[in-house]
């Protein structure tokens, strides 16, 4: 007789499960080498911090105040400085690509600087928005010499500076201003996707094509076995490449984490069983490799990559892709990976992200359990 | 007799999406301590009944009881006293022989000294002992095959469900496994093998025979082909051209189906018709006669449906004739292709007159298609070389390409697009521009009855449709040479004649044909056969002098499967 669950057979489907894995050059690719490599691309390779960026500087006002601050301009790593003559000139290197943006102290600005209250002095700043990437940045690290000169030169001249809170905000987390403390958190995301959602949905179209599904079916496995025997190998997989790429990230990179390790394990247990229920469900509609492939790539992969502000801003995105952002988990574990690397336990952030994942992960696991057929046709 | 281990009462079963029901109100019983049958061609059904015998599907209408129970709702209980062996194998290619069994034993509660017994019985049985710790996927397909018979034995299962266990593996290997599964039958095990080739169906002590989904016939094998009678003869003493000859019969009334046998031209007579008078088949000046013959499974199975398609081709009809040249046309020198420390091809060397059907006939992975690859320059040799019309195909395949007609074992045709845009596509890539294209495509839809399909999309085609349409795309730019893979697999015997109807057309109007096929019987048709065993030529003669090499004191006269195991045990044994 057999009964509906058995931890022998469940054990036996899991050890055939580990010994696949362990054979298949191409899991240990994705869940440890792909991880590194991405890990050194995102942390050396690509940079989004703005480097010698070439930014145009009219100086129409020509005093000491406006000389004072060009000179902090010029002096920043991030930009390098193109003096020009005359708004037109700026233009036109702005359209041609010489500049990415220029900086314009306005005639009155020494005046301004001096007279104190009523009106505050301004500079403009005209950016490429082709390119918002750069542009924001420029934004943001002009903003930041703003700031950083008119806030010294107010306490030398003893007055009160203007607030800009949302600038502050943006250098808060992240002092150092590098943007490879903000990638690796996201890169984790892309791995735990690819893990979870592409390799789950590839090895069960697998049995399906193999016919070795069909042979597992006319056996007396349960449809809980079956399920668990495919969640529990990739759900130890996954954590094996997270705890590297986490060590990696920490003790090779200087990535800051300031969060706790339990909440880290309970964020990515409830992501990978989201991301898992979803490549199950995809391969048990399916039953072939390339479609399940294919399909895995568009609703867990692009969007992971694309839509979880684990490199692109959310904020900067269109309203109607900012809404559809808030369906999809792995914008839910980038939040809450940042938080832990950057900024700690913070629970107000957090128990909204875990409170989502958690709901995630039982939703796509009941529907997983509900199309998983025990027999051929459902 | 004791109670059935399976009844089936007035079973049917649909899918979605196919317009006719794959099983249609089957009734029928499979005892304990045989071998059933259940025969038919491909898309009859056959996989569809096993996989409601083992529970894997419910029926729509009807009842299937397996001991007693209904396996879709009772499976639990049934699952341990059914084995099950699906078809493509169904084996992890990457655990080892010893895993694989292990698996099976735990899912099935075979442990502790049970388990040491089964598998020291199993492996005894299966001869697999040596192989344990080899990988499943390194296997040969019959030792898979024998795996996968060792892996569905486990936890002695009383009912044993096979589903094509013949396909993919060779000769040799499907008789130790038929001998395998008659001890079992012996044992007390009702068994059920499944398996397209109609030859095999002879063998069983039951036999469902059934066609497009309902049963034709339900009963030992030899009362089936008893119904024949006297009506399967021999056309002996032909000395001119056999083809032509198999035309000229198929037009008397009096038969109702024909086929080449070597020499010889195989026909079934009408109910009641009287062999008709033979002189002036022959087109040279030989004397032929009618010899009875032993009614095969097959005759019967045409014969039941109303016989055979006739000997005309509208398509070698609408061809040009070639003036015959005796020119060599293919011609393979010592051609070796390896993958790895696998040779998949391994020194073969032949040639090919114009006018000639040569084919390489051998069980599935035998190296055929990679033989054949090579010939029409879609693989590079390791070694060797393959020449067409003279041309070196590594050299110059595109100019030999133009003039080559070749159909994939696969279908490879495009599944999305009409019948129309098919033929529209491939007659565009061989350079068939206005009204010779439309020429060429009216002439292709009337040559295989397609125009009721020309807006169709192909996915939806039937088997033998869509084994037509990729015939037409290979011959519609008129090719000098014509290479078929497998042009037959997957297709019913009476579209298979009709298949062989055009190639044998063809042939007559000068083209050349290099074809190659895992139906034994099929290759009665060739002037020429090359026997290919795991990547060797064993032999290559008529088929004829291929059957007289094998004959024995006791087998006098082989069938080709016999003279196929004899040639292969000697070129193992010399």
């Amino acid at each position: 007789m057999s009964s509906a669950f058995s931890l022998r057979r469940l054990g036996a489907l899991c050890l055939k499960e580990s010994r696949q894995i362990l054979r298949d050059p191409s899991s240990g690719v994705i869940a440890f080498a792909l991880p590194l490599v991405l890990l050194v691309i995102f942390g050396y390779g690509i940079s989004l911090d703005a480097k010698g960026v070439r930014l145009g500087v009219l100086d129409e006002d020509g005093g000491a105040e406006a000389a004072s601050f060009t000179s902090r301009l010029s002096g920043s790593t991030a930009f390098e400085v193109v003096p020009a003559a005359s708004r037109a000139e700026l233009d036109a290197l702005l359209q041609e690509g010489g500049v990415r943006g220029y900086v314009v102290v306005p005639q009155d600005f020494t005046r301004r600087v001096y007279s104190g209250c009523g009106e505050p002095a301004r500079v403009q700043l005209v950016t490429d928005g082709a390119e918002p990437n750069t542009a924001n940045f420029l934004n943001a690290y002009v903003s930041g010499a703003w700031l950083g000169w008119s806030e010294a030169r107010a306490r030398e001249l003893g007055r009160v500076a203007p607030a800009y809170p949302e600038v502050l905000a943006r250098h808060w987390f992240n002092p150092a201003a590098e943007s490879r403390h903000y990638l690796i958190p996201g890169s984790i995301v892309i791995i735990m996707t690819v893990i979870g959602a592409l390799l789950t949905s590839l090895v069960v179209a697998r049995e399906w094509e193999r016919g070795t599904m069909e042979a597992l079916l006319a056996s007396p496995v349960s449809r809980a076995e079956i399920l668990l025997s495919k969640l529990l190998p990739y759900y130890a997989l996954g954590m094996a490449s997270m705890g590297l790429i986490v060590a990696s990230a920490v003790f090779v990179m200087g990535v800051p984490f300031r969060g706790s390790l339990w909440v880290l394990f309970v964020v990515t247990t409830f992501f990978l069983l989201s991301v898992m229920g979803l490549g199950l469900l995809i391969s048990s509609k399916l039953r072939d490799q390339f479609e399940s492939a294919e399909i895995a790539l568009n609703v867990a992969f692009l969007p992971a990559m694309i839509l979880s502000g684990a490199f692109f801003e959310i904020s900067a995105m269109p309203e109607a892709l900012r809404a559809l952002t808030y369906l999809l988990p792995p914008r839910y574990f980038v939040d809450a990976l940042r938080t832990l690397f950057l900024a700690g336990d913070v629970w107000r952030v957090l128990l909204p992200n875990i409170a989502f994942l958690a709901g995630t992960s039982a939703l796509f696991l009941t529907l997983v359990a509900r199309a998983t057929p025990r027999r051929l046709d459902g | 007799m004791s109670e059935p281990a399976v009844i089936l009462e007035g079973v049917s079963k649909g899918f979605a999406g196919l317009s006719r029901p794959a099983l249609t109100a089957l009734s029928g019983r499979i005892q304990a301590g045989m071998i059933s049958g259940v025969v038919g061609p491909d898309g009859a059904g056959k996989t569809t009944l096993l996989r409601l015998m083992a529970g894997l599907l419910k029926p729509d209408a009807g009842g299937v009881r397996v001991f007693g129970r209904d396996p879709a709702e009772e499976a639990g209980p049934l699952r341990m006293q059914v084995g099950y062996m699906p078809q493509k194998f169904a084996l992890y290619e990457d655990l080892t022989v010893l895993e694989n069994l292990a698996l099976h034993a735990d899912l099935r509660a075979v442990t502790g000294a049970d388990r040491e017994r089964a598998f020291a019985r199993l492996l005894e049985f299966t001869d697999l002992n040596r192989f344990t710790r080899r990988m499943a996927g390194k296997l040969s397909g019959g030792m898979k095959q024998k795996l996968g018979l060792a892996c569905s034995l486990l936890g002695r299962p009383r009912l044993l469900l096979l589903d094509e266990p013949g396909v993919g593996v060779d000769p040799i290997s499907r008789r130790e496994l038929w001998a395998m599964v008659q001890q079992l039958a012996r044992e007390g095990i009702a068994v059920v093998w499944s398996t397209a080739y109609l030859e095999e169906a002879e063998s069983c002590d039951e036999v469902l025979l059934l066609n497009e989904g309902r049963l034709l016939f339900d009963g030992k094998p030899g009362a089936f082909t008893a119904r024949l009678g006297a009506r399967s003869l021999h056309l002996r003493g032909l000395a001119g051209c056999r083809r032509r000859a198999l035309r000229r019969v198929l037009k008397f009334p009096e038969v109702s189906d024909g086929v080449i046998q070597g020499r010889s031209v195989r026909v079934i007579l009408r109910e009641g018709a009287k062999a008709p008078d033979p002189a002036g088949v022959d087109d040279a000046d030989g004397s032929p006669y009618w010899v009875p013959v032993e009614p095969r499974f097959e005759d019967a199975f045409i014969d039941l449906l109303g016989g055979g398609p006739g000997g005309g081709s509208r398509l070698a009809e609408r061809m040009r004739a070639r003036a015959p040249t005796g020119d060599t046309l293919i011609e393979a020198e010592s051609l070796t292709k390896r993958f790895g420390d696998f040779a998949a091809t391994d020194r073969v060397s032949f040639s090919v007159k114009q006018g000639e059907i040569f084919g390489l006939l051998g069980p599935n992975g035998a190296g055929k298609s990679t033989t054949f690859k090579m010939m029409c320059g879609l693989l590079t040799p390791t070694a060797g070389r393959a020449r067409v019309m003279g041309l070196d195909l590594q050299r110059s395949a595109g100019r030999a390409r133009q003039r080559l007609g070749y159909m994939a074992q696969k279908f490879s045709l495009y599944g999305n697009l009409s019948v129309r845009g098919n033929l529209e596509f491939f007659s565009g890539i061989y350079g068939l521009h206005g009204a010779r294209q439309r020429a060429a495509i009216a002439s292709m839809l009337e040559a295989f009855h397609l125009e009721p399909f020309l807006e169709v999309r192909t996915d939806s085609l039937s088997p033998g449709f869509k084994q037509r349409l990729a015939l037409a795309c290979a011959v519609m730019h008129e090719p000098d040479i014509l290479f078929l893979d497998e042009p037959t697999s997957g297709v019913d015997p009476v579209t298979r004649r009709e298949f062989w109807s055009h190639i044998n057309g063809v042939v007559e109007r000068g083209v050349t044909v290099m074809v190659t096929t895992h139906f034994m019987d099929e290759a009665e048709y060739c002037d020429r056969i090359g026997l290919v065993y795991r990547g060797r030529l064993v032999a290559m003669a008529p088929p004829d002098e291929l059957k007289a090499a094998a004959a024995t004191d006791a087998r006098p006269d082989p069938t080709m499967e016999d003279a196929f195991i004899e040639l292969i045990r000697r070129h193992d044994s010399p």
